[in-house]
């Protein structure tokens, strides 16, 4: 671990109104270029976490240092990519997309935005549907603008909320491969929230395990023993692929639940880091 | 199939008009048999009316020659009473477009700011409940003794009826825009004129459309009346002096007339809502 991680969270905890926490005594970084994803039960409150890191909500205790520096707001250096793709009905794709670019580059003029646009819509194959609507476009083609837009400002961190939850099996591999693709070209740093193990083992370095809500914590960090370049058709065959996934499932399954976090040899700020070798 | 239902309903249509036009023309056609008119009524529309054997309400041969003769002309000036029609009309889309321009520059800015902030919103909510149900013609004697002034009176009640309306619908649709999309807004670190501009306005767009819809077909409603209160030019005073003339051909051409436009500014609007409105 480097003395300056891009992401420091210590203490994080967060309760809406007087009721208990959804979460406490979270502690985690994250490296540059790393791929973290984190998997809990729903409830836990893994997107209040996401959206504590991109700036759009606070936190009711506990400190975020994005870059050493304590978070401040949303910033164009984080960019997120919404559950339900958030794109601007009223905008086609190309104007989508270059929304985010002229608020990255205001001083860019027509013809490079629109040149940055194209070259994005050409990353993500969507060259063809630049002056479509998104109601014109399905649910895939519609996350892959999403993917455009948060990619087009080059952030430093990209913050992803079950991006591929609410597609069909085959569109959802399709996507997975060209996001492990794209961030592994750009050595993106990625924090990515999703309930899919086989979907955490394909694209994550790291995975944070959550347990449930309320008081939620993250109870250990597996780490992926599975070398990169991972790719969907082979992953699975990887010898550490079954004890890794069997891990992963009998945490959800099972240890998810009644977690002790006053057990002794439980520490929050070093949670228990797994390694599954074959 | 949808081709031959726009065929279908436009037959339909014609057959109605004109089934209409010849109950309307055998209904007044008159004649020996139903020539007897009430003697007091007779007095009351005129000799010629009574003497001729005619009924008083024009048949639409009648009007149709009225409205010919409007056409031909319309834009005359001969004097305080006797303008032509076209005249008259243009003083009160003039009067309604003042009017509802003024509502607009202050509704849309105002329902911004009603819809943005909770605060005003709840602070503002009072007054506009206790304004927004006052006739407008309620405050046209307020309009005159302040204002002094009978088309200056009009366009104030314009204003006050169109603004209301509007003021809602900005408001709602602006306080109802997607949380998601402000929030993609704010991780794009947009200034806030660009988002009220570029992501609040577009969104809210076709509700701000709906609330001056209402709007423009409320002031064209009020107008004529108000007209008729105070007076001096327009389409509404039109109608006032002709039945004072008891030229009901007249009257019928003008509400004929005041129906058309009616529905072009209607048209009109719905089409530029057509415009901005979007499909998620
Ligand atoms: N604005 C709010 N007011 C009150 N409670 C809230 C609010 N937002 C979230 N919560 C509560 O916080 C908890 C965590 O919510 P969060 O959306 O972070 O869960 P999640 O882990 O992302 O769940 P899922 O997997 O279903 O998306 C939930 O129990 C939810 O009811
Ligand atoms: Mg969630």
């Amino acid at each position: 671990m480097s003395a300056h991680p891009l992401v420091r969270v210590d203490g994080l905890m967060k309760r809406f109104g007087t009721a208990a926490p959804v979460f406490a005594d979270v502690h985690f970084r994250i490296e540059e270029g790393e791929f973290v994803c984190l998997i809990g039960h729903s409830g836990c409150g893994k997107t209040t976490i996401l959206n504590v890191l991109a700036g759009l909500d606070e936190a009711s205790d506990g400190t975020v240092l994005f870059a050493d520096r304590e978070l401040d707001g949303p910033s164009l250096d984080r960019a997120v990519i919404f559950q339900g793709h958030a794109l601007l009905p009223w905008l086609d794709v190309e104007s989508n997309v270059a929304f985010a670019v002229r608020s990255r580059w205001p001083r860019w003029s027509a013809q490079q935005v629109l040149g940055h646009v194209a070259h994005q819509l050409d990353v993500v194959g969507l060259r063809h549907a630049a002056k479509k609507k998104p109601s014109a476009l399905s649910g895939g083609m519609r996350q892959r603008v999403g993917i455009a837009r948060a990619l087009a400002i080059q952030p430093r961190m990209l913050l992803m909320d079950e991006p591929f939850s609410a597609l069909d099996a085959l569109t959802r591999g399709t996507l997975q491969d060209e996001v492990a693709r794209l961030c592994a070209e750009t050595s993106q740093t990625v924090f990515m929230i999703t309930h899919d193990v086989d979907e955490a083992l394909l694209l994550a370095d790291r995975i944070f395990l959550m347990t449930n809500g309320p008081d939620a914590r993250i109870a250990e960090i597996v780490v992926n023993t599975i070398p990169g370049p991972r790719r969907r058709q082979d992953v699975h065959h990887h010898p550490a692929y079954p004890a890794l996934r069997n891990h992963l499932l009998d945490f959800l399954i099972e240890r998810s639940r009644g977690f002790d976090a006053g057990a002794t040899n439980y520490d929050p700020k070093n949670p228990p880091e797994i390694r599954l070798v074959a | 199939m949808t081709r031959s239902l726009g065929v279908r309903a436009a037959a339909l249509s014609l057959l109605i008009f004109v089934l209409f036009i010849a109950g309307w023309y055998l209904a007044t056609r008159g004649g020996p048999g139903v020539a007897t008119v009430d003697p007091a009524y007779a007095k009351l529309v005129g000799a010629a009316a009574a003497g001729g054997g005619k009924s008083a309400m024009p048949g639409p041969d009648v009007v149709a020659a009225t409205l010919a003769k409007h056409l031909a002309d319309p834009f005359f000036d001969r004097g305080p009473n006797d303008k032509g029609v076209g005249i008259q009309l243009l003083y009160s889309i003039g009067r309604v477009f003042l009017g509802f321009g003024l509502a607009m520059l202050v509704a849309i800015p105002l329902g911004f700011v009603i819809g943005l902030s909770p605060l005003m919103s709840k602070a503002l909510d009072p007054f506009i409940q206790v304004l927004k149900p006052i006739s407008p013609l309620a405050w046209m004697p307020l309009a005159l003794y302040t204002i002094k002034d009978s088309a200056a009176s009009s366009i104030f009640v314009i204003f006050v009826c169109s603004l209301w309306p509007m003021l809602l619908n900005t408001a709602f649709g602006v306080a109802t825009v997607r949380r998601e999309w402000l929030n993609v807004a704010r991780t794009l670190e947009c200034k806030p004129l660009r988002k009220a501009f570029r992501v609040v306005l577009p969104a809210a767009a076709p509700t701000i459309l709906t609330g001056m819809r209402i709007s423009i077909g409320i002031a064209w409603l009020v107008i004529v009346a108000a007209e008729m209160l105070v007076g001096g030019t327009g389409i509404g005073y039109f109608v006032w002096n002709e039945w004072n003339n008891l030229s009901i051909a007249n009257v019928v051409v003008a509400i004929l007339l005041i129906g058309l436009i009616g529905m072009a500014l209607d048209q009109g609007l719905a089409f530029a809502q057509r415009k901005v409105s979007w499909v998620e």
